[in-house]
Parts: structure tokens; sequence; C-alpha cells
């Protein structure tokens, strides 16, 4: 034990004074393989770039920009990738790095990962998420579009709902709205998808029909909207899911897997006791 | 609105024939291992082959043994065409492999799978269709009512019409096909003892994956029962049950 806890106290003193290190010569220098392809008729390949003097503060997507800069200035084509929000909110960014969807970070998109999760001298590699359903746009832009379309099946609620209700002012206890609330949390960037051995969006999915499921306001087409939902998911060409549970691994919601058991409960009654 | 083809041609109604047979092959294995713990009993096979003939005699058992080989098909060609739907949705795979941390046995059901089946075929063709075809030796118990000692001795094709259990002067007689003569012969192969270690070995990691994989499908996940089924899982399935399996050809080939 002892031993342990020693090991431990210096191998973290080491990391803090090689941090300490970085910060103060201030930037590393990076090596990225990067997936290149025109669009998603032509096959893409891996490209190496240099990526000299990124400061540890930089996030990911801050990164690829001072990448892509120097790519503009040398008038060469910049590495295409999404983003929008940059705040771990809007679920536009993606990217697999070093085989890990949104990379090392758990609980983490890659807008919000930053570069001192890498060591000075590290090669990159990225990719875009590998989906028969999300086509390469290109390079690393992938085309998320199955997702809108599984959400227009049936991930709305048709009544009048009126406007923000006060607190506390729908019958509802605590745990089952907490439930409800978490599942909300999904962002859609796909990131379970790619995770997945199978492609598999049921995390996505479940999290979508869980949102409803829980919620007296989703109650009128709760069945017809599981029916509908898993229905689109098929028809996009996802995959099914054998239950690995990566896309909870990588999820940078922490979806829970429970979401999917839902699922399944509520397209088993759509199909054979409700529907 | 829905219909059972829809719904069981969609990916979770695949998933829910998987878990089903599965399921009931799992409750198969419950049977088949307390049925040939009679193995163990130093009767010369009397109860075995007792049970051996109850087994395949008995109509109820006969209509669901019918279900268990339909549901061992089914299952099998379930998971290829998963399998290949599966690989249709990720037509080009990772540079690097992804790190999930997902259990390896979760990842390598087919595999596993694959093992179970040869295993099967070959289990089946040894002793299902030799004693289902009457390759089988016959066998003649004699048992004192009075003292229970048992003295046996086989008898050829001529001698034995059919299985039966008599009293003749204070003894039961019995007449039946030596299924044990044939299960103990058999172990006497090394490499069959060890292949059939092996395949229980791969059974065990199935069921790892498979018992509460199972579960999480049928939709009952729940934090209050999840605990309940991942013990039941790993310690009857996938430890209990292989280790039970596996201990009769390893005690075939040591002790007989
Ligand atoms: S479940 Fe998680 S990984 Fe999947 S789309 Fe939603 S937020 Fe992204
Ligand atoms: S860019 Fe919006 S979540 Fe990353």
């Amino acid at each position: 034990m002892r031993r342990e806890r020693l090991e431990l106290a210096k191998s973290q003193i080491s990391n803090l004074t090689s941090q300490i290190k970085i910060r103060m010569s201030g930037n590393m220098n990076l090596t990225l393989k990067v997936w290149r392809q025109k669009n998603s008729s032509t096959s893409g390949k891996f490209v190496t770039y240099k990526a000299p003097g990124i400061s540890p503060d930089m996030s990911f997507l801050e990164m690829l920009d001072v990448v892509n800069e120097d790519l503009v200035k040398k008038s060469e084509d910049p590495i295409q990738f999404d983003h929008d929000c940059r705040e771990g909110i809007c679920g536009m960014c993606s990217l697999v790095i070093n085989g890990e969807p949104h990379g090392p970070k758990r609980a983490t998109t890659t807008c919000q990962l930053h570069m001192r999760s890498f060591k000075d001298g590290d090669t990159i590699v990225i990719e875009p998420w590998r989906a028969a359903a999300f086509p390469v746009v290109k390079d690393l832009a992938v085309d998320r579009s199955a997702f809108d379309r599984i959400q227009q099946a049936g991930g709305y609620v048709s009544i009048g709902t009126g406007g923000v209700p006060d607190a506390n002012e729908i019958a509802i206890p605590k745990v089952i709205a907490d439930e409800a609330f978490n599942s909300a949390t999904c962002i859609g960037c796909g990131a379970c998808v790619a995770a997945c051995k199978n492609a598999s969006a049921m995390l996505f999915v479940s999290a979508k029909i869980s949102q409803y499921a829980m919620l007296p306001q989703g109650q009128p087409e709760r069945y017809a909207r599981a029916e509908a939902m898993v229905l689109q998911m098929d028809d996009e060409g996802f995959g099914s899911c054998t239950n690995t549970y990566a896309c909870e691994a990588q999820c940078p919601k922490e979806i829970k897997v429970t979401n999917i058991a839902r699922m399944n409960r509520e397209f088993f009654n759509a199909e054979f006791i409700k529907g | 609105m829905s219909n059972f083809s829809s719904a069981f041609s969609s990916t979770l109604g695949r998933k829910l024939v998987m878990c089903l047979t599965g399921l009931f092959l799992c409750s198969f294995l419950i049977v088949h291992l307390a049925g040939n713990f009679q193995l163990f009993k130093n009767d010369d096979g009397l109860a075995f082959n007792q049970y051996a003939h109850f087994m395949t005699h008995f109509t109820p058992i006969k209509v669901v043994s019918y279900l268990l080989y339909s549901s061992i098909i089914i299952h099998t060609i379930w998971a290829i065409v998963i399998t290949l739907m599966n690989r249709k949705a990720r037509p080009i795979s990772y540079a690097i492999k992804p790190k999930d941390g997902s259990i390896w046995s979760s990842r390598n059901m087919g595999i596993l799978g694959t093992i179970l089946f040869v295993f099967i075929v070959v289990h089946m063709a040894n002793f299902w269709y030799k004693y289902h075809s009457g390759e089988t030796p016959y066998i003649e118990y004699r048992t004192d009512i009075n003292s229970g000692a048992t003295m046996s001795k086989s008898i050829n094709e001529s001698e034995f019409t059919e299985y039966v259990s008599f009293v003749d002067n204070g003894v039961q007689v019995t007449k039946s096909e030596d299924l044990y003569k044939e299960v103990s012969n058999a172990f006497q192969q090394w490499w069959l003892v060890i292949f059939y270690v092996l395949a229980m070995a791969a059974l065990a990691f199935h069921l790892v994956h498979g018992f509460q994989s199972a579960f999480q499908t049928l939709g009952w996940n729940h934090h209050k029962y999840r605990p309940l089924i991942k013990f039941i899982g790993l310690w009857v399935f996938s430890i209990g049950i292989p280790l039970g399996f596996a201990a009769m050809p390893i005690y075939l080939f040591l002790f007989k």
C-alpha cells in the first residue's frame, strides 16, 4: 500500500513537472495522421501533418484550426471537420481520436478536449465516424442527417404543451423527471454509433424515445413513437446492438444503456401488446 | 399498425429471437447437467441409462427436445444473419482499433458460438446419433431388491428387444441400451476430454456475456434486479454449469 502510494505520488509529481515544463517552454510538437477524403464517392487515405508549437491550453479543435491556417497559407486544402458551439452542447463536433470517439477523456466532447491530454511528440490518428449510415461528406465531416430523419419519425410531441411550466407544476416524481432529463441530455453527436462495433444507433434512439416515454406530455404517441423511430433507425442502415456497452463508455453525455433496455420494452410493448 | 413479421424482422425483433432462444438453451443446460450427474454414480450406469431412456421416450420431453434442436438452429442462423448485417453497417473499419472498455467475450460471441456449434455437432454425433441409430451396446442389470446389490452384464442384440424393467423372484431386472458404456469408453480418449473441456471454457465465456445480455434485450435492466442477474449469470451459468459439465469427461477419464 505505502509503496503504491509512493509510486502514485511520484508519477503525479513527474506528470506535474512535465506539464510545468511544457507550460514554461510553452508548446508541444505533434504529428497528426488525418483521414482525407474528397467526398462520399471517392475513397480516402491518411495524410501526415506536423503540428508544431501547440499550446496545451488549446482545445483539440483550436489545434486543428492552427494546422488549417498553415495549410491555407500554403494554399493547400484545409482539413474539413464539424463543429459549432465549441461548448460541448450542440453535438456538432466529432472525430475518432486514437481509436476513441471524442478522444481519450471520458464525458467530454472533442471541442472540450484540451491538448494537455496529449504529450509532446505524440502521434495522433484522427478518423471520421465510420458507419454506412454516416457517409463522409469530406475528410472528417460526416452526414448525420440519418439522426434527423429518426427524430422526424417520432421524436416530438404533437399536443400543445403551453409555455414553460412553473417549477413543480407537472405531477411527476423527481426521480422520474431526473431520469427523463438525463436521457434528454443526449446531444445527438453520434459517438455511440462511432464507438459501437456494429455501428448501432440504439443509444441515441433509446435516449430520444426515453425522454418522452417517461413524461406525461409524451404519453399520447408513446408506442407509435417507439415503433416509428426504431423502424426508421433500421431503414437508415445502422447495425443492431449486441450489448457490448461501448456506447455508454464513450458517450460524452454519459447516456446509460438502461435507455436501450427501456427502448426494447417500449418497442416490444408497441409491437406485441399495445399496438 | 404493427404485425409480427415486421416486428421480428426489425433489429430489435432479431435480438429478441436471439435472446429467447438463448435463454431457452440456458434452461436446458440446467436440466442436462442435473441429469448427467447420474454419470458420477457408481452403479455401472444404471441410473444414467434409465435417465437416457426416459429423456428419449417420454413424449412431452420429446416435444421439448424438438424445440431445443430448432432453438439451436435458429440461434445459429440468426447470429450469422445479424453479424452479416452488422458488418454492412460499418463497411470501412477504423485504422486504430477502438478502445471502448467492453469485455472481450461481448465482442467475440461469434467465435465462441462457432466453437460451441462445432462442439454440439461432435457431441451429438458421438452420443445422440449413436443412441438413436441403435449403435449403442446393451446391458442387463439385476438388482436384488432386499440387499440392493446390483450385478450387470453386457448382452447382445439378440437378447434385447426393447427397454424393459421388471421384477423376477425378488430381483429387479433392467435391460437397456448402454449409453453409459458408450460415454465412458469415449472419454478414455484424452484428446476428446481436452476438446470437451475447451468447449466448456467457450461456453463459460459465451454465457458471461450472453446471460446478462439476454435480460438487457428483454428490457429487464433495473438497478434492483441487475446485480442478481449478473450474479446468476456469472456464478451459475458461466462458472457452475461449465465446471459441472467439464468435470464429467475428466472424472470418466481418470476413474473409469
Ligand atoms: S447517446 Fe451520447 S454518444 Fe450517442 S448521440 Fe447522444 S450524446 Fe452522442
Ligand atoms: S462543437 Fe458543439 S458540442 Fe462540440
